[in-house]
């Protein structure tokens, strides 16, 4: 990952491609824009760099006419302009590939690019030049194929390519990496930087500091709406870019060693199981064993039946008793409150809306879960249990927000997920499973999040974490498995393995079959 | 352009504020339809909404009308929260009044206190398990309650008109489609002489209490709002999605049956195939009227019932047709659903140009 730039080829002429001066965006509890000034020149990769909530999106929502600025100036090419909506951004040559793709499973390639055309096509004559643009950025798509059938890779592959239909002169990215293995990552840099050279600007939004080093010729860093600095990448270290991030050192964990008994807890064993949802992933004869002590990392690329596993464990889809045994005893069979009752919680990715109810108070969503816990007595509710329960959770766990009364939906996505784990934490769980535990997290909450797993496990219980970011996993966990196309590897201590040989996993090492986008097992050494 | 973005947090001003807007434009609207009809609206709103309650008989009838048309919300009420939409309470409400009027028919000529309590009991089970219908379809076939609940509405209007046809009707009635009339131990006494205020208020009453209650202070009622608020939150937390679906149902057709007692055995007296002026349709607006609180829709059902005696008063005083009730009903439902659209939206300022 530590490759140099290519060296800067576009002629850098007096002219830059897009210049913001004085962007200001107003909401009614924030200014997600304070002034922001930004440059990028032909043929420049620049990096917009910032924590959850800097502002990174708004802005680029701004460059591509979703939002209007309440104040500044959009310098395009020399020329001042207006962008009123996406299809004016579209005109003047600025495409954008969203972090969320918005694509319709049940069409194909050619036929969602051509949803997205503002101007008339035939289909074949698209499909043709689908292929010709596909091919010739090292983009290999098929543009008959139905998109459901798709890896999330080139899903995004068919984001780009229709935006590179269009002949961009300014490319945005938003978090592209964050559904990408790392070698499918290598390949969508070569891309770029092919772009890069034939004069396509490019604004890259990432929080990743090594992949911002690898291919970015100048970042711009935000903070809390504001640009605090610009730096050249490659002159910096992952301190110093960090520092701007966040404005201090980047945080640490600690990772003691557990003394006590290693005993097993939370076991799975032959758990196959078929969704309902037609584009769902089965899963295929899964088995894993949980410890006391210790987190058990499983890595993949969201799909892959994370959340047909994470369902499974949780007790939200039931099947024979014997596939999930919780400390000796089945409870394959139970659902999710009969699981809790015995000592199984739950951190779900999705935190509004399944993790917390989002109208609801932080007092009430304390019930959602630890009714169990004293908050519901005979049946009837103990409002003042559940407010204490909460205040305890949100002093504990340092929430920020407007005491247990704060609607979930109010807090940030790092604050409420300190609340729910917090929650789980508090109901005493002899084993605990959490998806994506820092997804959308910043990276001062990140760091305490993890921190808190790592020493809950120390204390004696066993952890289950499933996330996609591999650093992450490595950080925090004891042993990593890997989950593709609906198989488990087998856990690995952390120690035996790297980034490479679960990368090699995560695209389907297990598959017989592989897709057009897989990489070769081969070359797994 | 959308014309419309998310509030950050639900408006709690325009949640209170929406009812009293629906009216107010519900009132100008109707101001309007009155004029083109040729009458002046200012005297038509005092036949409307001031007659009715010039007098002590006026106010009786109120709470005749407000008793069925409460009780049925508070139960749709608790479903609605949940998402389970019960649209056939006018269904379960003939069906409570056909096992209530059944049993006055049976026992007819005994002379026995528990005749009427026998009735009550009988039509609240009636009622409940014309809902459990729906309940069972929904739970086994997964078919959607909305379409399941009006369809047996249809039936159940079918069986009253077959049983007062048939088994059930009254051999001197000269072949009216009516039972006999009810003896007083079937009967809800009146209170007072001239006037059909009955006992039945009571349990419209008493049901409000234990519905408010309920609503506020049950865990059961809280997973059925979860449920309904974040099906996902629900599953995730292991609450029965079944059961909510059972709850929500059986306790709606429950409340409606009671109603439909109260009618065959108060006012009405008999079975016949006016039992209900669609008390069990009008409920669903003032369950919402009422924003699905127990207090709420006291308040809502009052208002709905001063509609039903306005519309009749406009009928007799300004020989305006029977279908202004429900042209008042329709406008008030509409102009709510749409005031609440603001609760959670707000208009869109108009997009400016980036140069400030």
């Amino acid at each position: 990952m530590s490759t140099p730039p290519p060296p800067f080829s576009g002629p850098p002429d007096n002219l830059p491609r897009l210049e913001l001066t004085g962007i200001t965006k107003r909401y009614p509890s924030v200014v997600a824009n304070d002034g922001i000034h930004l440059k990028v020149g032909p043929g420049e990769i620049h990096a917009v760099l910032g924590e959850n909530g800097a502002g990174k999106s708004t802005l680029m929502k701004i460059i591509y006419g979703a939002v209007q600025a309440d104040a500044g100036q959009i310098q395009w090419n020399g020329r001042e302009v207006v962008i009123a909506n996406p299809s004016e951004a579209r005109r003047l040559g600025i495409g954008m590939v969203f972090q969320h793709f918005s694509l319709f499973e049940t069409l194909s390639v050619v036929e969602n690019i051509a949803l997205a055309l503002d101007e008339p096509f035939d289909l074949k004559g698209l499909a043709a030049r689908v292929k010709e643009v596909s091919t010739r950025y090292g983009l290999p798509l098929d543009p008959d194929r139905l998109v459901y059938s798709l890896s999330v890779g080139e899903r995004q592959r068919v984001e780009i390519v229709r935006c590179l239909l269009q002949e961009p002169q300014l490319l945005i990215l938003d978090e592209p990496t964050s559904v990408l293995t790392p070698q499918a990552v290598q390949k969508l840099f070569e891309t770029l930087r092919r772009l890069a050279s034939e004069g396509v600007s490019i604004l890259y939004i990432s929080h990743k500091l090594h992949e911002i080093q690898s291919l970015c010729h100048s970042a711009t860093v935000m903070r809390g709406g504001k640009v605090t600095g610009t730096a050249t990448p490659s002159r910096e270290t992952p301190a110093s870019l960090a520092r701007m991030m966040i404005g201090r050192e980047l945080p640490v964990c600690e990772v003691p060693a557990f003394t006590g008994e290693a005993a097993p807890v939370l076991t799975v064993r032959g758990l196959s199981h078929t969704p309902d949802d037609p584009f769902g992933t089965a899963l295929k004869d899964i088995a894993l064993e949980v410890r006391r002590g210790e987190i058990l990392g499983i890595a993949g690329i969201s799909g892959n039946g994370q959340a047909e596993l994470l369902a499974a464990l949780s007790g939200e889809t039931t099947g024979p008793a014997n596939t999930v045994v919780l400390a000796g005893t089945p409870v394959g069979h139970l659902d999710a409150g009969r699981r809790r009752k015995r000592g199984l919680t739950f951190v779900p990715e999705e935190r509004l809306g399944r993790g917390a109810v989002p109208p609801m108070s932080l007092a009430d969503n304390a019930t959602l879960s630890a009714h169990g816990h004293g908050l519901v007595k005979k049946g009837f509710l103990r409002p003042k249990a559940a407010w204490e329960f909460a205040k305890t959770c949100i002093e504990r766990f340092d929430v920020r927000c407007g005491g247990p009364g704060a609607a979930a939906r109010s807090l940030s996505g790092g604050n409420l997920q300190k609340f729910i784990v917090g929650r789980e934490i508090m109901q005493q769980p002899i084993a605990m499973v959490v998806a994506q535990p820092t997804w959308g997290v910043d990276v001062g909450a990140a760091a305490f999040l993890r921190q808190t797993l790592i020493d809950l496990s120390r204390s004696g219980v066993a952890i289950l974490v499933i996330s996609e970011e591999l650093e992450e996993l490595f950080e925090i966990c004891d042993r990593i498995a890997v989950l593709a196309e609906g198989r488990l590897s087998e856990a690995v201590p952390k120690q035996q393995t790297n980034a490479e040989k679960i990368g090699m996993q995560m695209s389907g090492l297990f598959s017989d079959t592989h897709g057009t986008d897989r990489e070769p097992a081969h070359a797994a050494a | 352009m959308p014309l419309l973005e998310a509030r950050p947090t639900p408006s709690a001003r325009m949640r209170l504020l929406a009812p009293l807007i629906a009216i107010g434009l519900t009132l100008a609207v109707g101001s309007l339809l009155f004029l083109s009809l040729g009458k002046n609206p200012v005297e038509a709103f005092g036949v409307f909404f001031i007659q009715p309650l010039s007098s002590g008989n006026g106010w009786s009838e109120l709470m005749v009308k407000a008793g069925p048309l409460i009780l049925i919300a508070q139960g749709l009420a608790i479903g609605f929260r949940a998402r389970i939409y019960n649209i056939g309470a006018e269904g379960q409400l003939i069906m409570g009044a056909l096992a209530g009027g059944g049993v006055a028919i049976a026992f007819d000529g005994v002379d026995a206190w528990w005749v009427l309590p026998l009735m009550v009991i009988a039509g609240a089970i009636g009622g409940a398990l014309w809902g459990a219908i729906p309940a069972l379809l929904r739970t086994r076939f997964n078919a959607q309650e909305t379409l399941t609940t009006l369809m047996l509405a249809y039936v159940a209007t079918f069986a009253l008109s077959y049983m007062v046809n048939g088994p059930w009707r009254d051999p001197e009635g000269m072949n009216f489609p009516q039972s006999i009339m009810f003896g007083d131990p079937a009967l809800f006494a009146p209170w007072f002489e001239g006037m059909r205020v009955n006992a039945a208020i009571l349990i419209a009453a008493v049901a409000s209490l234990a519905f408010w209650i309920f609503t506020s202070r049950s865990f059961l009622a809280y997973q059925l709002t979860v449920g309904g608020l974040a099906p996902a939150a629900a599953r995730y937390a292991g609450f029965s999605a079944n059961r909510t679906v059972w709850v929500s149902l059986v306790l709606s057709g429950l409340t409606a049956g009671l109603a439909g007692v109260g009618e065959v055995a108060g006012p009405v007296g008999q079975l016949n195939l006016n039992i209900s002026p669609g008390y069990g349709f009008a409920a669903i607006i003032v369950a919402y009227l009422g924003r699905l609180n127990a207090i709420g829709i006291v308040l809502a059902g009052l208002l709905m019932a001063l509609l039903y005696l306005g519309g009749e008063a406009a009928q007799v005083a300004l020989q305006l047709p029977a279908a202004i009730t429900g042209l008042f009903q329709g406008m008030l439902l509409f102009f709510l659903l749409g005031a609440d659209v603001f609760v959670d939206y707000r208009l869109k300022p108009r997009p400016r140009p980036a140069y400030a």
